[in-house]
């Protein structure tokens, strides 16, 4: 069994990351009746006996005495770190793995990436050798932060390259959550921009978020809960959205709801590598089957069902239902019309008790209606996985490797456009050592590659499929 | 004379854990219809063959489970451990914790060579166990990266160091649209270096069984386990023992070279279908009679048309070749046939062959198979013998 370790950088990062371990522990509770540390809990937390003063108290097998998360917090300010340590998770936290500063990155690229990032690197690098030496056999670092800030975009990315360099055969999955069209941060384009040729160089899967689709699913939930359809009941607090239950009495904060859903996205893309199931996926083969061409590495991820329905005994209709939902464009976690575009890969992996007939069905009836690129037609990746996430009978992470995400990119160097045309903000970004415009230059090139990469793609979906000559052999 | 199973990676795994449970469930049935004295030979020739004596008495499967992550092995030994009939020996399971990422050439390259002495000794300590060795039976699926990469390695080295024992393969063709992106590939790099090492390939394909399940055993909800069940079903009815020439309690002693010295004349023409009747969940089975003649005579008809059911047959006419009739407990039958046929695989073959290379041609997730070895000249090299392969029995 494999481990992973969870870097969260910045505000948002850490965040969605509080969010994150708060359901893992959840989920493991759930499944693990006996308290035993089984291989399963293994996979994101340690299990260590505090008493033991130093680095020794780490314990393989047994009964579970403390978990700690392996997890690596890095913030340029101390607010959100600090909120946490004193929140209802902070024996879960190694006070080992935390590095904080005081001032903050103030929404600059530079900052964050320059500055702090020659600042802390042997300390980055010292807490990432520690938790990677905890582990038995690491296979993946998770990274989360936000694109359009400056700590979690810089020194997030500034991370990537030292993850590279350091740890060359360990994956780098990265959940970026992207600046939505109503950003509050002005300079959210640039930062994006410059943290996106880091990712295109060296992140191995990129799974890309925006908050305003996060925004309207969550209101569509509501809706559904406050509208008293017929015939419905639904849970109002399911899983999905709330962590309630936990501390009764905490008074909701605004971004919750949705930073549990890219918890539960994050969840369900390691379940299978966790808990046992009919046809296993891991992490590893999720790259390989994704990914044809290294620098398309963009995984738009959709995730259902949101809410949980009453009623225990779910008729073959619901289940087919979940699969279109998955491929609705009002389920995406980032603003994106897959069906409309084309489709390079696609990967399914449910939950619960489905089997293998119910996943084949779905797919015989989906694929017409979705355009494959011509030279994978059958691109399909599934998996089943036995254990359902809590509060469901069973779900569904739909993962495409699809053009679609191409106007999310075109816009966001659209704005960034408008402001380098006028050289807004840029000296706050000059005046920092080791930023030239030609850093600006080399981002954007690196995007446009990006785009036009796709744009090839796309250009090949109303050509009629080649018919490439067989290969001939003399008998 | 025995057999040594080697199951590997997930669906190599599942698929040996309801073969042996099927062989040891088949063998030890309490209803006969033979007499007792046939019973016991036969019990004994079976057991003598998939199954050693353990101090305890319960018997042990003579396999190897081989696998690159530990959660498929862990079920499969537990799961034969609980079930008290039979068992897995203590030390026949090798694992690792990471597993091969649907990657043949992470398979093949990396941990084959990394685990080649661990997998082969065991190997060697299961063979030693036997009194004579019949030779060896490898259970894998052609999508995946262990089953696929590893197998074709561990086949080849088999081949070296066993040389005169024989190898049978039995591979699972995946499902036309896909459980795996890149199956394409891996299947074509794995039938090219089977073909080159192994003896026998016997193939099953998911959506064939998954038919199977569907509409003649009539399951709702069809599970990998159901699939699997029946897949052990078929297989069952090919090893199970065979009378000899000598009488009703003589069994023939060499199972696989009994098979092949019928079936595989040519080295060129390895690959090997199943067809099996009857098909039926165990609650028609009271509400059906048979007739030896009848059930043969569909049997001819399914062989003829080429069809894998007793249902939806399609008249082509093509010649039939041999055939191997047992007699079993049950009454099963079963028909191991190679012919012209095959040219239904071949036919799925060649567009394997075909939509491989137009990602090929595309260079669509080389990398993943570069970064671990593999050129693209092997590539090349698998489409060229695939496509002789194919020719040959084109000419047939």
């Amino acid at each position: 069994m494999t481990q992973s370790v969870v870097v969260q950088v910045g505000q948002c990062g850490n965040q969605i990351g509080c969010c994150f371990w708060d359901l893992a522990l959840r989920e493991h509770a759930a499944v693990n009746q006996k308290g035993i540390y089984d291989e399963a809990l293994s996979s994101f937390f340690r299990n260590v006996d505090t008493r033991v003063v130093g680095d020794g108290g780490s314990i393989s097998k047994g009964k579970i005495c403390t978990l700690k998360a392996r997890a690596v917090l890095i913030d340029m300010e101390e607010g959100v770190v600090n909120e946490i340590l004193q929140g209802p998770l902070r024996d879960v936290f190694d006070s080992k793995q935390l590095i904080t500063d005081i001032s903050g990155s103030g929404n600059n690229w530079a900052v964050g990436h320059k500055v702090f990032g020659s600042l802390y690197q042997e300390k980055i690098l010292e807490k990432l050798r520690k938790s990677a030496e905890h582990c038995d056999c690491l296979q993946c670092f998770f990274i989360i932060h936000s694109m359009g800030g400056g700590t979690g975009s810089g020194l997030g990315t500034f991370l990537l390259k030292m993850l590279e360099d350091e740890f060359p055969e360990v994956y780098r999955f990265v959940t970026s959550v992207y600046p939505s069209g109503e950003d509050d941060v002005i300079t959210s384009p640039y930062n994006s921009i410059l943290a996106m040729k880091e990712l295109n160089e060296h992140a191995d899967c990129v799974l890309p978020i925006d908050n305003q689709s996060l925004f309207d699913i969550i209101s569509k939930i509501d809706l559904m809960v406050n509208s008293g359809k017929l015939g419905t009941t639904i849970k109002p607090k399911s899983l999905i959205t709330s962590s309630a239950g936990a501390v009764k009495k905490r008074h909701q904060k605004p971004f919750d709801a949705m930073n549990n859903i890219v918890a539960n996205l994050l969840l369900n893309l390691t379940s299978s590598a966790r808990f046992e199931g009919s046809l296993n996926m891991d992490l590893n083969e999720i790259s390989m089957n994704l990914v044809p061409f290294p620098q398309l590495h963009y995984l738009v991820s959709s995730l259902t069902p949101l809410y949980t329905l009453a009623d225990v005994n779910i008729p073959t209709r619901r289940l087919d239902q979940m699969f279109s939902d998955a491929f609705s464009k009002d389920h995406q976690l980032i603003r994106a019309d897959p069906k409309h575009s084309l489709y390079l890969a696609c990967a399914l992996m449910v939950r619960g008790n489905v089997q293998v007939s119910d996943l084949r069905r779905n797919i015989e009836r989906l694929k017409p209606s979705l355009q494959f690129v011509s030279w994978n037609q059958e691109g399909w990746k599934t998996s089943l996985c036995s254990v359902p996430p809590v509060g469901h009978s069973h779900s569904l992470l739909a993962l495409a490797n699809n053009t679609c995400v191409k106007p999310t990119f075109m816009e966001l160097r659209e704005r960034f456009m408008r402001l380098y045309k006028k050289k807004a903000h840029l000296h706050h970004y000059l005046q920092i050592e080791g930023m030239e415009e030609s850093c600006f230059m080399e981002a954007l090139s690196s995007l446009s590659g990006l785009i036009e990469e796709y744009n090839q793609l796309d250009a090949t979906k109303s050509m009629p499929v080649e018919d490439f000559p067989r290969l001939s052999v003399a008998m | 004379m025995s057999v040594v199973t080697v199951q590997l990676g997930q669906c190599g795994n599942q698929i040996g854990f309801e073969v042996f449970d099927a062989l040891y469930t088949d063998s030890h049935c309490p209803q006969g219809l033979c007499s007792k004295r046939e019973n016991e030979a036969y019990q004994a020739s079976c057991k003598e063959r998939f199954f050693s004596e353990e101090e305890n008495g319960v018997p042990s499967a003579r396999a190897i489970l081989v696998d690159m992550e530990p959660k498929v092995t862990n079920q499969t030994l537990s799961k034969a451990a609980q079930s008290g009939r039979w068992k897995y020996g203590q030390h026949s399971c090798f694992c690792q914790k990471q597993g091969s990422g649907n990657n043949w050439a992470y398979g093949y390259s990396v941990h084959g060579p990394r685990h080649e002495e661990s997998i082969m000794n065991l190997i060697q300590k299961e063979v030693e166990k036997c009194d004579s060795l019949s030779g060896f039976f490898i259970i894998m699926s052609m999508a995946g990266g262990t089953g696929s990469g590893l197998g074709a390695f561990v086949t080849q080295n088999l081949q070296d160091q066993y040389s005169n024992s024989l190898k049978m393969n039995h591979i699972i063709w995946p499902y036309e649209t896909g459980e795996v992106i890149v199956q394409n590939y891996n299947s074509i790099l794995t039938l090219s270096h089977l073909y080159r090492s192994s003896d026998a390939l016997l193939v099953h394909e998911n959506d064939a069984v998954h038919k199977i399940c569907a509409k003649l055993m009539n399951i709702k909800q069809i599970s990998f386990s159901d699939i699997n069940q029946v897949l052990a079903h078929q297989l069952g009815s090919v090893f199970q023992p065979t009378y000899s020439v000598e009488g009703s309690c003589h069994y023939r002693r060499n199972p696989l070279g009994d098979l092949m010295e019928n079936l595989v004349p040519h080295p060129e023409f390895k690959m090997l279908g199943i067809r099996n009747i009857p098909q039926m969940s165990e609650n028609s089975l009271a509400y059906s009679t048979f007739t030896w003649a009848g059930l043969l005579k569909h049997l001819r008809q399914m062989l003829i048309s080429n069809s894998k059911m007793e249902e939806g047959i399609d008249w082509q006419v093509r010649p039939p070749l041999s055939r191997l009739p047992t007699l079993g407990k049950a009454s099963l039958n079963r028909e191991l046939q190679f012919n012209t046929s095959i040219a239904n695989l071949v036919i799925l073959r060649g567009k394997d062959v075909h939509s491989a290379d137009l990602g090929k041609k595309l260079r669509a997730y080389i990398h993943q198979y570069t970064k671990f070895g593999l050129e693209e000249e092997d590539f090349l090299d698998s489409f060229t013998l695939l496509e002789q392969v194919v020719a040959s029995y084109c000419n047939l």
